[in-house]
């Protein structure tokens, strides 16, 4: 608060041959005296009466400055000069306020209209034919809204152009070919009326979005968002841009509890890419890739469901279940160019598991075990890349004992991936019992502690098999390797999980090479915020409906650009 | 993965697009910081040097006597007797058709002229000078209504009035302005426009506060008391007074906005009712025309579309502006030109926005929460959009001294947009 005697300051600007109606400046006026700091102001024309009345208020110096009857005379008195200043900058934009356009009655006939009309829209719906589609949807995301790109024959490049410009930019392209949606509670084209709730759907198929929001609705629950990416987005050439941005907004989402993926089988390279991504996330994602191999029935955070119903049973599961999804414990990730999982297996069935639980994730999957989509190990002695070894294999164990029994070829192969600058996680088992050897931990203990102790280390996971009541003392085998500083799990399944969450980002020479993360912008979750308000291009169906959900909507009168005259619309693109 | 960056934003490199939309910017700019105020009233050939030859000034893109409408070989005969150079129709048509008369367009030297527009060097105009940018432009005085020239008519009753507002009234507005050191037009139309005014068709306002505004000047001139008398009278009858100093006032914004590089805003739309013409700011002294269209309106009693002639005039230098019928919305009295309800009056200007760049921020629309007016046609949205300019227009009848018949809406035609944008595309080798 200003003490009394603090003298206040007045600043002006002097306008002139401005004509404002006398409504318009007292607006003005007494939107200046509501900004801070302003104790009053004026604003008038500079009529000798109204110059007088101005210094009355302690509003002009005197004597009072000559100026005519054509001269706007704006005024401000504040606490401070640069409150005054402040003030006075404010003045175009306090006179370009506009309380609104028309009875609403008016429709634009391009996406620039609209933006004067109803500028607070985040979404434009695209309806309009496929060859159009596409420029119509970038200028959308040159305007920075969303796009619901309900039109069909959109070509792969455009779509990979548009999705890779949304996301830049931190927008969303939801299809092309997308046919539906619910942002915010408010259905997008086909759409079914869901309660909301914390389910949140991402769907490449609009009919399989439908009947999993239904089922979910039907048992009871409700749809926080509902996604639609468009049946391209799983393909190889777009490889999931729309859901893996849907995945990060959803996951930040706080509405949303439980996460359904939705798609018909994908390309194993974007499943890949979209699992590694999902299973970092601290909220549970059901899996549902219609006909896709999945690796189990749960995967740490992911459960695997193999049809729609299902889907939005295990959604519910999870939202049932109090289980908080297993925790790395803290421990930091590896850093790149530490990238690579290493398992090394001294029993063959867990290899196994280990690589059909693993395969759909880490492309590609190498191995001295054969399995469809694995590829074959070159030399079982030398690891590459993502490796899952059986060291109990034929062509391992020529003249030696099982590695049950003799762990030495495990430690020695161990310091081997160890030595590799690539290797992030070397995952191993140790199986206890009879015949096995007598203390497998202390055979490994001294070569785990040292490479622990090494600065950027690879991390080390131990999945141990075995019972309390075996010889070589389950606690105490458990608990050495953890003090060398291995991650030891009982059990193969946890194990894996705690690989997944110690696994750096997925990196591939693509995604490392061209846009820095940096410049990418995260989707804004207030665009998610319904009811959501939209411009709507196209079809007047998708605008009606919208208009029974309470939305704020505009329907734009598109046509063709140059009414169709391709050479016109040429020369157009150039000159635009 | 390689994205698609914008080029870089460095001046030097700005693409084709992002210079055009740069000298768009700098045009309005110019266009809506002019302030053009009415200075005083000369006689033409002392102003405006093309007139100091036997020559005729008329509205539209250029045109020779055979492809001249009605009502402009009519004006031109009427101009021809009054300035003695011809002492009858015959004769005048004959000077005419043998080129002893040259013709020229009034925007070719800073005038616009209402319908035929025609001026001749004897003709009283008044001067509006852009008090930003130092320009002038000129315009001839409103003859108010019924038999006039500038519908063609030549009678003497149409001679007689011609030449009293020569002697009595120019020299009296003159001193009135004189006195008063000018009229600011920029802040009249504002205003008018807060009045139920759209500046082109409907000026009953702005003819008023001009009358106010001559007013103190013109009874304090020591003329004659019947002449003062007979002057108020007259400007204050005429509804459209104000129409052509507005139009002066319009041309000295455009021209401004006109001869810049790269700009594809519309600096000149005008008829001479055979042909519609414009020019681009970015493509010189170049007109693109086609044949000009019947207006649709209201006739008055006994005329019909029949009667019509095609669209005529520079009047359309108001809508070039940002006023008329792109300020529709301000002037619900005259909807019924355009078919109906105040809601499509509300309609004409939102549509004009689609193909402008800008809103003008000295004029603005009481019904739109004071939005500004749209102003600065982009040739490009026209034709993108396929949505060409709305003209608020009288309606001349195609006969020579009939008059006007009615007033409404016209539109140019789309493929004069479709010429100047190939144009545009062709002087930057685009193709």
């Amino acid at each position: 608060m200003t003490a009394p005697d603090t003298p206040s300051v007045v600043r002006h600007r002097v306008r002139s041959g401005a004509y404002h109606d006398s409504i318009v400046l007292m607006r003005l006026q007494s939107s200046l005296a509501d900004l801070d700091g302003v104790e009053d102001a004026g604003a008038v024309m500079a009529t000798d009466t109204n110059l007088a009345l101005l210094r009355a208020n302690r509003l002009l110096p005197d004597p009072i400055p000559k100026a005519g009857p054509e001269d706007l005379w704006i005024a401000v008195r504040a606490e401070t000069a640069e409150q005054a200043e402040a003030a006075l900058e404010e003045i175009d934009a306090l006179l370009a306020h506009r309380n609104s356009d028309t009875d609403g009655s008016w429709r634009p006939r391009s996406l620039r209209g609209a933006s004067r009309l109803l500028p607070g829209a985040r979404w434009v719906l695209i309806s309009v034919p496929g060859r159009f589609a596409a420029g119509v949807a970038r200028q959308a995301l040159d305007m920075h809204r969303n796009v619901f790109l309900y039109s069909d024959n959109v070509s792969l490049d455009d779509e990979r152009e548009l999705k890779r410009l949304a996301r830049d930019r931190g927008l969303f392209v939801l299809g092309p070919d997308c046919g539906t949606a619910m942002i915010g509670g408010t259905g997008l084209g086909f759409a079914n009326r869901t309660r909301r709730g914390p389910v949140g759907l991402i769907a490449a198929s609009g009919t399989g979005l439908q009947a999993v929001a239904s089922r979910v609705h039907a048992l009871g629950e409700g749809i926080s968002h509902a996604i639609g990416t468009g049946g391209r987005d799983l393909h190889r050439e777009i490889g999931a841009i729309t859901t893996l941005q849907a995945l990060d907004l959803l996951a930040r989402d706080s509405f949303t509890r439980v996460i359904c993926l939705i798609s018909k089988p994908p390309s194993p390279e974007v499943a890949a890419k979209i699992l590694r991504a999902a299973s970092r996330l601290e909220k549970p994602v059901v899996v549902g890739f219609l006909g896709y191999p999945s690796p189990g029935r749960r995967l740490g955070n992911l459960h695997f469901a193999r049809d729609l119903e299902e889907i939005a049973d295990l959604a519910l599961e999870c939202l049932a279940s109090t289980a908080t999804p297993p925790s790395d414990g803290g421990a930091a990730r590896p850093s790149y160019p530490r990238a690579y999982l290493r398992g090394l297996f001294s029993g063959g069935t867990l290899a196994y598991e280990a690589l059909l639980s693993l395969r759909p994730l880490l492309l590609p999957l190498a191995s001295n075990l054969g399995a469809d989509g694995v590829e074959p190990l070159d030399d079982p002695t030398r690891s590459s890349g993502h490796c899952i070894v059986d060291l109990g294999a034929d062509e391992l164990t020529v003249g030696r004992l099982h590695p049950m029994m003799d762990p030495d070829a495990a430690k020695r192969r161990l310091e081997q991936e160890a030595a590799d600058p690539e290797v992030a996680v070397i995952l191993m088992d140790l199986v206890l019992g009879d015949v096995a050897h007598e203390n497998p931990a202390a055979t490994l203990v001294d070569t785990i502690a040292a490479i622990c102790d090494r600065p950027d280390s690879p991390r080390i996971v131990l999945a141990v098999i075995g019972t309390e009541q075996d010889p070589q003392g389950l606690e105490q085998q458990m608990e050495a390797l953890r003090e060398a500083g291995a991650q030891v799990c009982l059990g193969l399944r946890d194990a894996i999980d705690a690989c997944l969450h110690l696994l750096p980002e997925q990196t591939s020479p693509e995604q490392t090479s061209s846009s820095a993360p940096e410049a990418e912008k995260q989707p804004d979750p207030k665009d998610l915020e319904g009811p959501i308000s939209a411009w709507n291009v196209g079809l007047e169906s998708l605008h009606d409906s919208l208009v029974g959900q309470t939305s704020e909507v505009l329907h734009v009168e598109w046509r063709p650009p140059a009414g169709g005259n391709e050479r016109l619309a040429a020369l157009l693109k150039k000159l635009s | 993965m390689s994205l698609d960056h914008d080029p870089a934003q460095t001046p030097g490199n700005d693409t084709l697009g992002q210079k055009i939309d740069a000298a768009n910017q700098t045009a309005l700019e110019r266009m809506t910081s002019a302030r053009p105020v009415l200075k005083s009233v000369a006689i033409a050939r002392d102003v405006i040097p093309a007139l100091q030859e036997r020559r005729l000034l008329h509205a539209g893109p250029p045109i020779d006597w055979p492809r001249m409408s009605g009502p402009m070989r009519g004006a031109v005969i009427g101009a021809a007797i009054f300035e003695g150079w011809a002492k009858d129709a015959e004769s005048a048509e004959a000077m005419a058709k043998s080129g002893e008369i040259d013709f020229a367009p009034c925007h070719h030297h800073q005038t616009v002229g209402p319908m035929a527009g025609v001026t001749s060097p004897s003709m009283a105009v008044y001067v509006v000078e852009n008090e930003t940018h130092g320009n002038l432009a000129y315009s001839n005085l409103n003859e108010g209504y019924g038999k006039v020239l500038r519908y063609g008519a030549y009678s003497s009753e149409v001679l007689d009035r011609l030449r009293w507002m020569n002697q009595t009234m120019a020299p009296l507005v003159r001193k009135a302005l004189e006195s008063s050191g000018g009229l600011d037009v920029r802040t009249l139309l504002a205003e008018a426009l807060h009045m139920g005014d759209e500046g082109h068709n409907r000026n009953k306002a702005g003819s008023l506060l001009m009358l106010k505004a001559l007013a103190p000047g013109l009874t304090a001139s020591g003329a004659e008391p019947a002449d003062i008398s007979e002057t108020l009278a007259f400007i204050g009858d005429t509804a459209l007074s104000v129409l052509n100093p507005v139009m002066a006032a319009c041309k000295a914004m455009a021209d401004v906005a006109h001869g810049i590089e790269h700009c594809t805003l519309v600096s000149t739309m005008a008829r001479n009712g055979t042909d519609f013409g414009i020019r681009i700011s970015g493509l010189g002294d170049r007109w693109f025309t086609a044949p000009a269209a019947t207006p649709d309106g209201l006739y008055f009693t006994g005329f019909s579309a029949d009667d019509a002639n095609p669209d005529i005039g520079d009047s359309t230098i108001t809508e070039t502006a940002g006023i008329g019928a792109f300020a529709m919305a301000a002037a619900p009295a005259i909807v019924s030109f355009v078919s109906g309800s105040p809601q499509d009056a509300l309609h004409s200007t939102l549509e004009m926005y689609e193909i402008t760049v800008g809103e003008h921020p000295h004029f603005t629309i009481p019904p739109l929460d004071f939005r500004g007016s749209p102003v600065g046609i982009d040739v490009r949205k026209v034709v993108e959009l396929g949505i060409t300019p709305r003209v608020n227009t009288g309606i001349a009848h195609r006969e020579a001294g009939i008059g006007q018949v009615g007033a409404g809406l016209v539109r140019p035609p789309m493929e004069i947009f479709e010429q100047a944008l190939t144009a545009f595309a062709e002087l930057h080798d685009i193709g």
